[in-house]
């Protein structure tokens, strides 16, 4: 009785893990078979190979172009978060401040329930009054400022756990303060700033709501939202672009995320994304 | 201690696990002073205000007026008070939303996404080997592609005439996204999300003693009462935890737009695409600026309540830990 029950129970697994393996992969194989097909249909099926689809990357005046926005507001938005937040999680990590943990608990608070999707008519207004109105800077100092107060939160988790006996001896040579910060506090907390910066990068890179209402101009939007226009614009679409350039547009995150969990493994005490 | 670092702009629950943290080493060891101190945090701070802050804060003003994109009303808005909420709270459309958007979080989040990664983590569990690495995989993927591009991946998958899916089924011309968008919506974010529970949940598992399922079993407990008497008091923390950040994020998640824009016939219109329709293509600021307030609102009673939960549990774990001292 046992052994047949425990049979069954082995038989169930595999099929329940059978169906959810297909459930997960089948969306995802016309990604990996379309861009090599001499003839991309809209059906996932083997490829008759040929690299001629991306060849159509060249010919479209937006593509590549638009990987480009990507990589600047991804970049952007990196570098500021990183560069601000480590200065402000510094300061609130070595001084005390009145009200420091309220403001610190607040800030995440507001920044997790006020999202772009249910802040888009203000910010667009914001957006509009600023002059930021198809601005790719524009663009970055929003998507910042949403990103800074669990950026400031990671990062004086790690500040608070590295001593401070380097800073004292570097003060009593004579340093300041930002050459401290500088020299001696941010190479002991590279891995936060890592941390945050791919952090950054994955959130701004998949981001469509921000630079869908903030950027008039195609040339100056992201890959996002040219994929988007790419499959919504009237006429037959055309599959063989589309499947190259989602391909290409895709792969820096998977890449990312292989990176991050060979080198780290993504396991919950130390999650990327979004 | 929470290990429930989660996604890093969740890190809410660290909010109160910071306290654990002797905060003593502000003994300003770099010489930074207040008035530096200050200019560092500054420009942070100066952000945040303007993008994060004022809009919040700005909603309500607009939630007030008439104002509108284009036309006499885009120069000189007037204040009309409650109008806009009384209208909304009074209008067919805004109801079918909030209606639709309820069988979207209970559908795809609290159902899909935490019932599947559950199941997923459950028989994955104790298994390290390719099959496990490769439902992982796959699941994980699904979570960290681009939206735009799943988007069209599902685009593709439902097509009435070349889908991967009428193929598979046999039932060409089957037109998903126009018979059934809701339930297209729903299992598209059921699929997009679960990686999120799974491997929450997994990690949840690793920290149920196996002893204790090895004596449920050897008591001749089933599967079901070993999840119900042994499993779930252990990971109750967890399961309600993850329930209200994945409520949260499928409430305001923007995806479904990319797939059915809220079509045909503004059936799988939920809130967050209402509010861009009404607002930013209908060119009605203050209307939609009312119905974003209430979707404020909505968050912050979800994120309330996710706090308060954290709060309670973390007060039990110190006091635990003070007994064990």
């Amino acid at each position: 009785m046992s052994t047949v029950s425990f049979v069954l129970t082995r038989i169930l697994r595999y099929v329940f893990l059978g169906l959810v393996l297909g459930f997960f992969a089948i969306p995802l194989l016309w990604l990996a078979t379309a861009p090599f097909d001499r003839t991309p249909k809209i059906t996932t099926s083997m490829p008759d190979f040929a690299l001629d689809n991306f060849r159509t990357l060249m010919d479209n005046p937006y593509a590549l172009g638009s990987l480009l926005n990507s990589v600047y507001l991804a970049g952007g938005t990196a570098i500021l978060v990183v560069v601000l937040a480590a200065l402000a999680a510094y300061a609130l990590s070595r001084v005390r401040v009145p009200g420091r943990d309220a403001l610190l608990y607040g800030l995440l608070l507001l920044s997790s329930i006020v999202t772009g999707t249910a802040t888009m008519v203000p910010l667009f207004e914001l957006a509009f009054r600023l002059n930021l109105i198809d601005s790719r800077l524009g663009v970055i100092l929003i998507l910042s400022g949403g990103l800074l107060p669990a950026a400031i939160f990671i990062l004086k988790d790690f500040m608070d756990s590295t001593p401070t006996s380097y800073e004292e001896s570097a003060r009593v040579f004579g340093a300041g303060p930002l050459r401290i910060m500088w020299q001696i506090v941010t190479p002991v907390v590279r891995p936060g700033l890592a941390t945050v910066a791919v952090w950054a990068v994955a959130n701004v890179w998949g981001n469509f709501l921000v630079p869908f209402l903030l950027l008039r101009s195609p040339d100056k939007a992201p890959a996002a939202v040219i994929m988007y226009t790419l499959y919504t614009e009237g006429g037959q679409a055309n599959l063989a672009l589309l499947s190259t350039f989602s391909l290409l547009y895709s792969l820096p995150v998977v890449l990312m995320f292989v990176f991050v969990s060979t080198r780290y493994g993504f396991r919950f005490h130390g999650g990327i994304k979004r | 201690m929470v290990q429930l670092t989660s996604r890093p702009d969740e890190a809410a629950p660290r909010a109160y696990a910071d306290q654990r943290a002797p905060s003593g080493t502000a003994a300003d060891a770099a010489g930074l002073g207040r008035t530096r101190a200050a200019g560092f945090v500054a420009p942070s701070l100066l952000l945040i205000l303007l993008f994060l802050v004022l809009p919040a804060a700005w909603t309500i003003y607009l939630g007030v007026t008439n104002y509108r994109l284009t036309g006499l009303a885009a120069a000189h808005p007037e204040i009309v008070g409650i109008d806009n909420y009384t209208n909304a709270l009074g209008d067919g459309r805004f109801h079918t939303s909030l209606w639709l958007t309820l069988q979207f979080v209970l559908g795809s989040a609290v159902i899909g996404q935490a019932g599947l990664g559950f199941a997923i983590a459950w028989s994955l569990r104790e298994r390290r080997g390719p099959m496990r690495r490769i439902v992982e995989a796959f699941v994980l993927l699904a979570w960290i592609l681009p939206s735009s591009v799943v988007a069209f991946l599902w685009i593709a998958l439902l097509d009435r005439d070349g889908g991967t899916l009428n193929a598979l089924l046999q039932t060409p011309g089957t037109a998903w996204l126009l018979d059934h968008p809701m339930a297209c919506i729903i299992v598209f974010n059921t699929w997009r999300g679960t990686a999120f529970s799974m491997m929450l949940y997994s990690a949840a598992l690793d920290n149920v003693p196996p002893s204790h399922l090895e004596t449920a079993r050897l008591a001749g407990a089933n599967t079901w009462q070993q999840l119900r008497d042994v499993v779930f008091p252990l990971i109750r923390g967890h399961v309600l935890t993850n329930l209200l950040l994945i409520s949260l994020w499928t409430f305001n998640d923007f995806t479904p737009f990319l797939i059915t824009a809220g079509g045909p016939e503004q059936r799988s219109e939920i809130l967050a695409v209402y509010v861009y329709k009404v607002a930013l293509s209908g060119g009605q600021l203050g209307f939609g600026s009312a119905i974003s307030f209430l979707m404020l609102l909505i968050n912050l009673v979800i994120a309330l309540i996710y706090l308060r939960l954290l709060g309670r549990r973390n007060r039990a774990g110190r006091g635990l830990r003070g007994e064990e001292a």
